[in-house]
């Protein structure tokens, strides 16, 4: 086991997949002799060459018809798209194209591809660069969509996404790159996509959540636990497909939910959590399911993101009025 | 700074072979075809445009679904697609289905593309193409990475894209040629400029005088080409696949052509925004009839030869029609089954809940 911050896992995970596939890829702008603009590409081009770690010119749409057609040619491409605000230009190589290619060509094409990319607020980025717009991926049927929370998970999530050989996109938030470190295996492993974890275990709420949100999550249960209020913190991983499973199981036990996002309240991807707990297990609910979210404006100004992103107070809050509903 | 685009331009002057009267006007690039060959070469044109003919008719009795004209533009399709080996891939755009057939798409899985069915997408194993690209420019952004993969894996072997006048000003179209062009990869760019993008001219896509010079923006080669020519297409293509595989990089052929039909069979009325002088004018210019000229000066082309391509065509396409129609329908579960290569728990769910619906 070594100490990782999750960038440093993510870094060991291409590397582990640069080498045991040789035909993975890594590209996008600024990912090779530079080492991407986190330093999560730190090393790999030096590694493993110029053919297999390379930078682009600057066209997020171009990176993904290149994913796509080199996916075409056999290869395992694991493109970075710099900040995930700019998936806008790529959205037709993402959900109009890849995630379309098996089905569209009844399974005699595919697209395997790992798109990367970082979000997330909290560091006070200029615009369009910690967006959380995961939903608008979510809602695209053909592609995955990944968001670890721990370079624990991060790295068997990531391995096991180049892995795939169906379309993951794969977002990183960036407050979690060096925030922590964390356990993480030197050898290879892989965590299964669409499986969700308890982070922690309680018996009167549960909290399904993911990314930051995770974290503030279980921060505000210690807080709970302090008042008496036992909180589990489900922990999505994959927030596309959501494992419904662990979700429901974990409702039927404790009758009560608040599902957290960093994203706004109209997007994000908490109220299909909310609507699968609703269709399945609404006569365990012993309260309604309320959402912590972002308020629908677009996202702050930097100087205002303390005011505006959802934070541990919040939860606690939400959790309160569930449990005195 | 006028002089700046007059330089440019006198660049990009049309390349043409065969004259509208089907004489030799440039004897330096008259490409070296057997005999064999140039009869082929006719073959396939007059297959085609008894295929656009019959495709219209099927399309006006229901018998076919999505379809976009191709007559006009067979120099253009099939002399580009001639100059290609059987390992070069296909990227093509909606109007390029006669590529795709002659690389070996069976004709009744191109009627199952034109129905909607999915069976028509599925390329046999020897065929490296895609189904054709709705979306204009995005096959030019992924042949980009074909191209770029071809080169990385040392292969002879190019890939060719088409897309038409309308969609040169589109960022893909753009970007695709300019990332081919940074890599150096095994790409050949192919606008088909037919003079109009649905109603809109030419002249409203851009104030650029040629298309074939926006291959300066990427920094790559670029030719303008009488595309009712199919000699000079065939030249100017079988020299960019050379180019490609010899590791000179990609290269984008503008052939100027014309299409005598509608856009697409969805309503579009061309006598809206063309004249009918505009399609005489073109009429004189078909391809077939200054190619049948030619070959008819060489002795290598009937009037009986002719027919029998005709009447092959019609038979043909009556059984590939027939076979389309005895193909099995889709079932929601064939569409699942086609999402993932292992199928998620709620497709496994959905697929449960259509397999009840269908056993029904």
């Amino acid at each position: 086991m070594a100490q990782m911050t999750m960038i440093q896992a993510i870094t060991d995970a291409m590397r582990t997949e640069l080498k045991n596939d040789e035909n993975v890829l890594v590209f996008g702008e600024d990912v090779g002799q530079n080492g991407g603009v986190f330093r999560a590409t730190e090393g790999l081009q030096k590694e493993f060459g110029e053919d297999r770690v390379f930078d682009t010119p600057l066209a997020e749409s171009g990176i993904g018809g290149l994913a796509i057609g080199l996916g075409l040619q056999g290869y395992r491409p694991v493109p970075e798209i710099q900040f995930f605000g700019f998936v806008y230009e790529v959205m037709d190589s993402i959900s109009g194209q890849m995630a379309r290619m098996r089905y569209r060509s009844g399974g005699t094409h595919t697209s395997p591809i790992t798109v990367r990319s970082p979000f997330g607020g909290g560091v006070h980025t200029p615009e369009l660069h910690a967006d959380s717009l995961e939903g608008l991926i979510a809602q695209q049927p053909g592609v995955k969509v990944v968001i670890p929370s721990t370079p624990h998970d991060a790295k068997g999530l990531l391995i096991a996404s180049i892995r795939d050989n169906d379309p993951v996109v794969f977002l990183e938030h960036m407050k979690l790159y060096r925030s922590f470190r964390g356990e993480v295996p030197e050898e290879e492993y892989t965590i299964e996509l669409g499986k969700a974890d308890v982070k922690r275990e309680g018996k009167d709420v549960t909290i399904v959540t993911y990314g930051a949100m995770v974290h503030a999550s279980l921060k505000a249960a210690e807080e709970l636990e302090k008042d008496g209020v036992s909180v589990e913190v489900v922990d999505l991983r994959t927030v596309s497909p959501i494992d419904t499973e662990t979700i429901l199981e974990s409702v039927k036990k404790t009758n009560r939910v608040v599902v957290v996002q960093e994203a706004q309240r109209q997007a994000g991807v908490a109220s299909h959590v909310i609507s699968e707990i609703q269709e399945r297990a609404i006569l365990h609910l012993e309260a309604p399911i309320l959402r912590v979210a972002a308020p629908d404006t677009v996202y702050a100004f930097s100087e205002a993101e303390e005011v505006w992103l959802p934070n541990h107070k919040d939860i606690v809050e939400k959790v309160n009025s569930v449990m005195n509903f | 700074m006028k002089h700046v685009l007059e330089n440019v331009e006198s660049q990009f002057e049309m390349f043409q072979i065969l004259n509208e009267d089907g004489k030799i006007v440039n004897k330096e690039y008259l490409p070296d075809l057997s005999d064999d060959e140039l009869k082929e070469l006719m073959r396939r044109m007059v297959y085609t445009r008894i295929l656009d003919q019959r495709s219209i008719a099927l399309n006006r009795q229901g018998r076919l679904g999505f379809y976009a004209p191709t007559a006009g533009q067979e120099a253009s399709q099939l002399g580009s697609h001639f100059a290609l080996e059987q390992e070069d891939f296909i990227l093509p755009g909606y109007r390029d289905v006669p590529q795709l057939i002659w690389h070996g798409l069976p004709l009744y899985q191109a009627f199952l593309f034109s129905r909607g069915h999915y069976h028509g997408n599925q390329m046999p194993e020897n065929v490296p193409a895609l189904s054709p690209q709705i979306i204009i420019g995005a096959q030019y952004v992924q042949a980009a990475g074909v191209g770029l993969g071809m080169k990385m894996r040392g292969k002879k072997s190019v890939a060719i894209t088409y897309t038409g006048d309308g969609g040169t000003s589109q960022g893909d179209f753009y970007e695709g040629i300019n990332f081919a062009g940074a890599y150096g990869a095994n790409n050949i760019f192919v606008v088909q400029n037919n003079g109009f993008a649905i109603s809109v001219p030419r002249d409203k896509q851009t104030a650029a005088k040629t298309l074939a010079q926006k291959a300066v923006s990427a920094g790559i080669e670029g030719i303008q080409v009488d595309g009712m020519d199919v000699l000079a297409v065939y030249a100017a293509t079988k020299h960019a696949r050379e180019r490609a595989i010899n590791g000179e990089g990609p290269m984008l052929l503008e052939l100027m052509t014309y299409r005598y039909g509608p856009h697409t069979m969805a309503g579009d009325d061309p006598t809206r925004y063309r004249t009918s002088e505009m399609d005489s004018e073109w009429e004189k210019k078909d391809p077939l009839v200054r190619f049948r000229k030619y070959l008819e000066d060489k002795k290598l082309w009937s009037e009986e030869e002719e027919n029998k391509v005709i009447e092959e065509a019609k038979e043909e396409i009556k059984n590939a029609i027939k076979e389309a129609d005895k193909y099995p329908k889709q079932k929601v579960t064939d569409l699942i089954s086609n999402m993932y290569e292992k199928l998620p728990a709620h497709l496994e769910e959905q697929m449960e809940e259509y397999k009840a619906k269908e056993s029904k």
